[in-house]
């Protein structure tokens, strides 16, 4: 380490303390001493003079004007047409763990149809004693829970599969979301159309499906069905949105997004599933002898560093950085990330801003010292079942290259030495 | 569908008098109807549960797949863009890219009814009678070389169909074949002897311009300047134009028309009548159409029903995959639609 780099440390490490290391400081750029007085102190700006909007100027807030390239992206060339399409979450622009609902990432498969409390209705029927249809106001009257879950779109970093394609961690790991849900268990909804949830329900399902025109329909084994899905309401303590299924979606925890139906009209138990397009031609995952696996539902361990990323470069220079990002497993709770700058060859274990939560995102950071040199930035996350997240080099070494869904590989930003970061593989 | 739809009235019975009884129920929510459940409870099971009476033949699905299907899916099923490609894939699963189709890949014919019955055809879900769902479902057995064109696909020869990827399937083996090796504490230190990048997303490309709001903005300014430009239109028939807006659901799933209207497999269709043919910025047109408008082509209200009755025989070479509208009056309906948008 240079002379240079140890005074960058030591003002780091200063900083941290509290200290005010001014004379060492000088050298970060952060931290460098003003030559000329800053006019936004030493002139009254017009903010700090007159009025401010007053109460009711927004009824509803947006975030403001100057968070305006915080948005959903669509990649056009990815299918023939918006109503059958998805976007992507901003999560480069994004910090914590909860997200916004106005820019969660949207799949339709007939477009985000408008649908009225009052004209709602949820149908359960098939192998029950009673077959119900309540009304929206009907889900308000059982006992209700909250809970934090990821959702996750299978395809999220689908594109990736046969190399490096899309540059900015929205579009490689943007389809995924991470909202608390307030609703009711199905398997309430179950019992009081009759089901005994005690008895032997081995081999059966449930099928449920969307009110839209797609009729989204996919099949659920009994146990999770009794486990931990919810019929949900709403989303970070407000109503769902439109593009989210409102009024009424199903939240099916830690398992692909394409099961999570929106709009949700009907639940049938079954003898078996239906084997609908949507678990066959669909979400299926062709491996390299050209059988698929399917029933892939669970959604393994996964991370990325959202900064520095490509679209959100290093634009301070050297000295203390942030990097972040989030972690998240279908199969439970996130106990560890580990984070390297050199590809993949050193790995520094990151900070968790809390502890993982069960089927939910973690954020994590790593709060370092860059000194300007070339990084290949990686995140590895790992959760509770013991599992590591693999390379993308093990992933084709077991599934082949022509797989398109659950693509759960370490992620390389290779950010330069002017704070530019590009998506890269690495050998 | 559920096979116990017949005892439910029977189970409905025994509920209502027997409901009191359950101290964990609540009591929310009400019976359904019998003809509500058969209303909205359509699936269809692998082993043919809930398969309809009815029956088509490949031929008769022709005709149908040419005016309800093959504007995104192509006269043979093989896709036109980016819509699904329905035939062709055969032997394809193990290679690079493979084309995975109905022929292909679906390993239960009884999706394919499933899925067309319920969500197609797109824009229009629902609209199927069972006979035209059977028919269309041979048609694309017939265009993936499954059936001959005289076979009759029935709820009774349904089985009869074998599906060539039927034994294609696993159940998910992860926790085989992978969980087990990705298991256990990772190497922290030294874990590679070099790292070279092999690949680099700048190389491709692909990555969408990623205007942001204020860009937007900007569109919109351009947008308003353009209105004051606005010819005064005839006064539109508005009965006639609604007509017209129905008659556009076959027209929906390629073309877009109005305010925030984008070219689509179609080209935008905002001003069409009485417009210049072939302008429309950003689309490709066919190669005759472009030489249609090189000549002057203007699509008035003649033009345009000739092109809407038979398009590809008034323009042999036209992209556009759609078999036409027979009837006068929906030709009629839909020009006075599309001139409610300018033109």
């Amino acid at each position: 380490m240079s002379d240079k780099d140890n005074e960058l440390v030591s003002s780091r490490r200063a900083f941290l303390g509290g200290a005010v290391a001014a004379g060492a400081g000088a050298l970060t750029t952060g931290a460098a001493q003003a030559q000329t007085a800053d006019p936004l102190i030493t002139e009254i700006q017009p903010w700090a003079q007159g009025f401010g909007d007053g109460v009711d100027a927004v009824r509803y807030g947006l975030p403001t004007e100057h968070e305006g390239d915080v948005i959903r992206r669509n990649v056009e060339w990815l299918t023939a047409d918006t109503v059958s399409s998805i976007n992507f979450t901003p999560i480069h622009a994004l910090d914590g763990t909860i997200t916004p609902q106005g820019c969660a990432f949207e799949r339709h498969h007939s477009g985000a149809i408008d649908l009225k409390k009052d004209d709602y209705r949820l149908m359960i029927n098939g192998l029950v004693d009673n077959p119900l249809v309540f009304s929206y106001a009907d889900l308000e009257r059982f006992p209700r829970e909250n809970h934090v879950y990821f959702c996750e779109c299978a395809a999220n970093t689908g594109m990736e599969w046969a190399g490096a394609q899309l540059n900015g961690a929205q579009f490689t790991h943007g389809m995924i979301h991470n909202m608390e849900y307030t609703g009711v268990p199905l398997r309430t909804l179950l019992e009081e159309a009759g089901l005994d949830t005690t008895g032997d329900l081995s081999g059966k399902w449930v099928f449920v499906e969307g009110a839209d025109a797609s009729s989204n329909g996919r099949s659920i084994p009994m146990e999770k069905a009794l486990d931990d899905v919810l019929v949900a309401f709403k989303a970070n303590g407000e109503a769902l949105r439109k593009e989210h299924g409102y009024p009424v979606r199903l939240v099916v925890p830690g398992w692909e997004g394409n099961m999570w139906v929106k709009w949700i009209r009907r639940i049938e138990v079954m003898d078996g599933p239906v084997e609908s397009r949507e678990e066959t031609s669909k979400y299926t995952d062709t491996l390299e002898d050209g059988t698929s696996r399917k029933w892939t539902w669970e959604m393994d361990a996964k991370s990325v560093v959202t900064s520095p990323s490509p679209q959100a470069p290093i634009k301070h220079g050297t000295g203390p950085l942030v990097i972040t990002g989030l972690a998240w497993s279908g199969r439970g709770a996130i106990t560890r990330v580990d984070v390297s700058k050199d590809g993949g060859k050193n790995w520094e274990t990151a900070r968790l801003a809390k502890p993982g939560e069960k089927m939910a995102l973690t954020r994590f950071y790593l709060d370092t010292d860059w000194d300007g040199s070339e990084m290949m930035l990686q995140s590895r996350a790992m959760d509770d079942t013991g599992y590591v997240q693999p390379t993308k080099t093990q992933l084709r070494e077991v599934r082949g290259l022509n797989s398109i869904y659950h693509n759960n590989c370490i992620q390389t930003w290779l950010v330069r030495s002017n704070g530019e970061a590009e998506n890269v593989e690495v050998s | 569908m559920s096979k116990f739809l017949k005892s439910t009235a029977l189970a409905l019975a025994v509920s209502l008098i027997a409901a009191p009884a359950f101290a964990d129920k609540f009591g929310l929510g009400r019976t359904a109807l019998p003809e509500e459940i058969a209303a909205w409870d359509g699936d269809i099971s692998p082993d043919g549960t809930g398969l309809p009476v009815g029956s088509g033949d490949a031929l008769v699905g022709e005709e149908i797949f040419a005016d309800k299907c093959a504007s995104c899916h192509g006269d043979f099923a093989e896709g036109i863009g980016n819509w699904p490609k329905l035939a062709g894939g055969a032997d394809t699963l193990n290679h690079d890219d493979p084309l995975k189709t109905v022929g292909s890949y679906w390993p239960y014919l009884t999706t394919t009814f499933d899925y067309i019955k319920r969500s197609m055809p797109y824009g229009d879900a629902g609209s199927l009678p069972d006979d035209e769902v059977y028919a269309i479902v041979a048609y694309i057995l017939y265009s993936n070389d499954l059936i001959e064109d005289d076979f009759v696909l029935s709820n009774e020869t349904f089985f009869d169909v074998e599906m060539p990827n039927a034994n294609g399937f696993i159940v998910d083996n992860r926790a085989e074949t992978e969980y087990v090796q990705w298991t256990g504490e990772p190497c922290m230190q030294d874990c590679k002897d070099v790292v070279e990048v092999t690949m680099r997303a700048l190389v491709l490309d692909v990555t969408p311009d990623q205007g942001g709001a204020a860009d937007e903005e900007v569109v919109e300014t351009t947008k308003v300047e353009v209105e004051v430009d606005e010819v005064a239109i005839d006064a539109i028939d508005a009965e006639l134009a609604a007509a017209g807006a129905k008659v556009f659901k076959k027209c929906k799933a390629c073309h877009q028309v109005g305010d925030g209207a984008k070219n689509r497999t179609g080209p935008i269709l905002t001003g069409i009548v009485n417009g210049a043919a072939g302008v429309v910025d950003g689309f490709r047109y066919s190669k005759p159409l472009t030489k249609a408008a090189e000549g002057g082509l203007v699509w008035t209200e003649a033009e345009l029903a000739a092109f809407l009755a038979k398009p590809k025989a008034y323009l042999k070479g036209t992209k556009m995959s759609f078999s036409g509208l027979k009837k006068e009056s929906d030709q009629a309906a839909i020009i006075e639609y599309l001139r409610s948008f300018g033109g």
